[in-house]
């Protein structure tokens, strides 16, 4: 009886010294402004907006992880690397992407628009998620392939098929 | 004793060379060569002309950048010229390196610029920082950063601590056991400033085992000054234990996890040289002008330490130990396993020289043809930063950087480990050194894409839905006019 009333005390003394390290290790993050969960995550997310993952851009897939409406295996960009982080950050078992959310070349691309053909519809520059198209209506459109993160939603868009993937120089992903 | 939580390699100690004489200060050279380049990234700034009379001591070139420290004159007399000259190199992959220097004709009167002592007790330790960087004080271990700033890096919490490092692994350097072992009270009294300037909670001094003779002299010092709060850890004598991250983990039982720093986990790391330094500097207003330089090596007649001057030609140091001995091979900079081989001793000493070593044949890893790897996996038994140089150097044949980044090459120490114990002598240290900036570059940049592309998709978010309300209100604003006329 005696025993495992002090086994009781003893369990409950080393759980209090635990919570109050995390405690300290939640004050030692830096400046006062909250860091949301889901900003957290969308940190780690590669920002190519590209959709694969079923919601509407990063920010949106990430606040879906943080309401835990959304598996950690859905972002084909990221790849494996970024599902562990993920999986680190939720305190989740890592597990690497789903095929069935599409994949991704094996080095970064860029879109370009192939001038001839270019009709001027700007339905690219509307499906564009980082404004990364210019253009006006009946003037051809071209693609600020710096600012181009090869998410390939303007290629299903284009009614004359004139935009194409090429390999970005000088990047890795 | 603490137990090392790091691999790494027992090897055949040389410090023994280098110990047997004291101290002993090196002759003051005619014409000290000051470099601006004193540590990478930041030139300082001159603020003496040609032709000014300078004080020993007095400050002559101000710091450019963060990066940088203040620069005092190591001696009295005139500012002869500013101009470039060869100093010792910054990169393994150059021999020497080029930069702006000051050069003082030493009047040989050592008159002093009148800095005052200051009770390190009655500043705060904002102004104490503040003061050591006015002292130039930089981390003496190698590194060279300025130590005010990495003194103001450690987060106001509980449980932090202020390591100071005296475990000299490299097997030939031994200016850290030298100078525990003559200035323990030195050391002691600069841990004392450290602590107070960084805020942290313990204090301790790591030692490795074999320097018997300054763990006593520490021992006594600490007894003597009455400090119950220091504390001396005694660790292992294994290459690389005084690496920062390995030392951390061996005494404060941490791991500083990749791409942190020390200070991410409360802990702080200072060389025992800058303690020293430090507390020179406010115990006598001596600002840094001096440091303790290992002078050894089979190629050298009388290997020893000396207290020599910044500044001082290279030259001049090998000459205050009896000269070169027939068997001279190699002129290095640093130790055997991370030093960077010099060309000539024509150089100026720099802040960072903790060890002149003119090595024999017989003083250095012979290293014959290179083979191919066999992946014995004999590397990846000793990297202290727990990595796979075999799979690292797979990896570079062409180089991959993306799996490079995923197996870690940027927490490569670059200690030289795997190259020592290869069996088909394959230089990987310096692969992986040359490796790194194009995976640091790539890393940079794919941060800066996402953070660019971020930012764009959410100002389209926000001009998407700003338009979205305006077209609404458009819309509400019709309907209230049709059924305001009906």
């Amino acid at each position: 009886m005696l025993s495992a009333l002090i086994i009781i005390v003893l369990l409950a003394a080393i759980a209090g010294l635990f919570a109050g390290v995390r405690i300290n290790a939640h004050m030692a993050t830096g400046p006062a402004s909250v860091v949301t969960l889901a900003d957290q995550l969308d940190a780690l997310l590669p920002q190519t907006q590209c959709r694969r993952c079923t919601f509407e851009g990063c920010r949106p897939y990430a606040e879906a992880m943080a309401a835990g409406e959304a598996g950690i295996n859905q972002c084909p960009p990221g790849g494996a690397s970024t599902a562990a982080a993920l999986a680190d950050v939720l305190g989740v078992p890592a597990q690497p992407v789903d095929p069935s959310f599409g994949t991704v070349p094996d080095h970064a691309v860029v879109a370009f628009i192939e001038e001839l053909p270019c009709i001027g519809c700007t339905k690219c520059i509307q499906a564009c998620p980082v404004d990364a198209i210019i253009g006006a209506p009946r003037y051809m459109h071209t693609v600020i392939a710096d600012q181009c993160t090869g998410c390939e939603l303007c290629i299903p868009v284009c009614p004359v098929d004139c935009i194409v993937l090429k390999p970005a120089t000088g990047r890795t992903h | 004793m603490a137990r090392l939580a790091t691999k790494g390699l027992r090897l055949e100690a040389h410090k023994e060379r280098s110990t047997v004489q004291p101290i002993a200060t090196a002759s003051i050279a005619q014409r000290l060569v000051l470099a601006l380049n004193q540590q990478a990234g930041a030139a300082n700034t001159s603020v003496v002309n040609v032709g000014d009379s300078v004080l020993f001591g007095q400050p002559i070139a101000r710091p450019a950048n963060a990066l940088g420290a203040w620069l005092h004159s190591p001696a009295s007399g005139t500012v002869i010229a500013i101009e470039p000259r060869p100093v010792p190199p910054a990169h393994p992959d150059e021999q020497q390196s080029v930069s702006q220097c000051i050069v003082i004709d030493n009047d040989g009167r050592d008159q002093r610029f009148d800095f005052p002592a200051v009770d390190y007790q009655r500043l705060s330790p904002e102004q104490l920082r503040d003061h050591i960087a006015q002292g130039g004080i930089v981390g003496l271990g190698g590194a060279v950063f300025p130590t005010a700033r990495k003194l103001s890096s450690l987060a106001a919490r509980s449980g932090t601590s202020l390591l100071v490092n005296g475990a000299e692994c490299e097997p030939f350097i031994s200016c850290d056991d030298m100078l525990m072992r003559e200035h323990a009270a030195d050391v002691v009294l600069g841990a004392r400033i450290l602590q107070r300037a960084c805020g942290a909670e313990r204090c301790i001094i790591a030692v490795e085992d074999e320097m018997q003779t300054a763990i006593a002299a520490l021992r006594t010092a600490i007894e003597e000054n009455g400090e119950d709060q220091l504390r001396l850890v005694i660790v292992p004598t294994v290459y690389p234990a005084g690496g920062e991250r390995q030392l951390i983990n061996t005494v404060c039982g941490v791991e500083v996890p990749s791409g942190k720093l020390p200070q991410d986990v409360g802990v702080l790391c200072q060389n025992v040289g800058t303690a020293a330094a430090t507390a020179r500097w406010l115990r006598d207003g001596e600002p840094l002008i001096s440091r303790i330089v290992t002078v050894t090596g089979d190629g050298v007649r009388q290997p020893r330490n000396l207290l020599a001057r910044i500044g001082t030609p290279l030259a001049s140091l090998i000459a205050d130990c009896g000269g070169y001995s027939e068997r001279r091979h190699r002129l290095i900079m640093g130790g055997s396993m991370m030093g960077l081989e010099l060309a000539s001793d024509d150089l100026p000493l720099i802040k960072a020289g903790n060890c002149l070593l003119a090595a024999s044949r017989l003083d250095l890893t012979p290293r014959s043809l290179e083979m191919p790897c066999i992946r014995c996996g004999n590397c990846s038994e000793v990297c202290p930063a727990h990595l796979l140089p075999q799979q690292l150097h797979w990896y570079l044949q062409p180089p991959d950087h993306i799996a490079l980044d995923r197996h870690g090459l940027l927490d490569c120490i670059e200690c030289g480990c795997c190259d020592h114990v290869c069996p088909s002598q394959i230089p990987l240290t310096s692969r992986f050194r040359a490796a790194k900036p194009v995976l640091i570059e790539q890393r940079g940049d794919a941060q800066t894409r996402a953070d660019a592309a971020r930012a764009r998709f959410e100002a389209r978010t926000r001009r998407l839905a700003r338009l979205e309300a305006e077209h609404r209100e458009k819309l509400a604003a019709k309907r209230r006019q049709l059924r305001d006329k009906s």
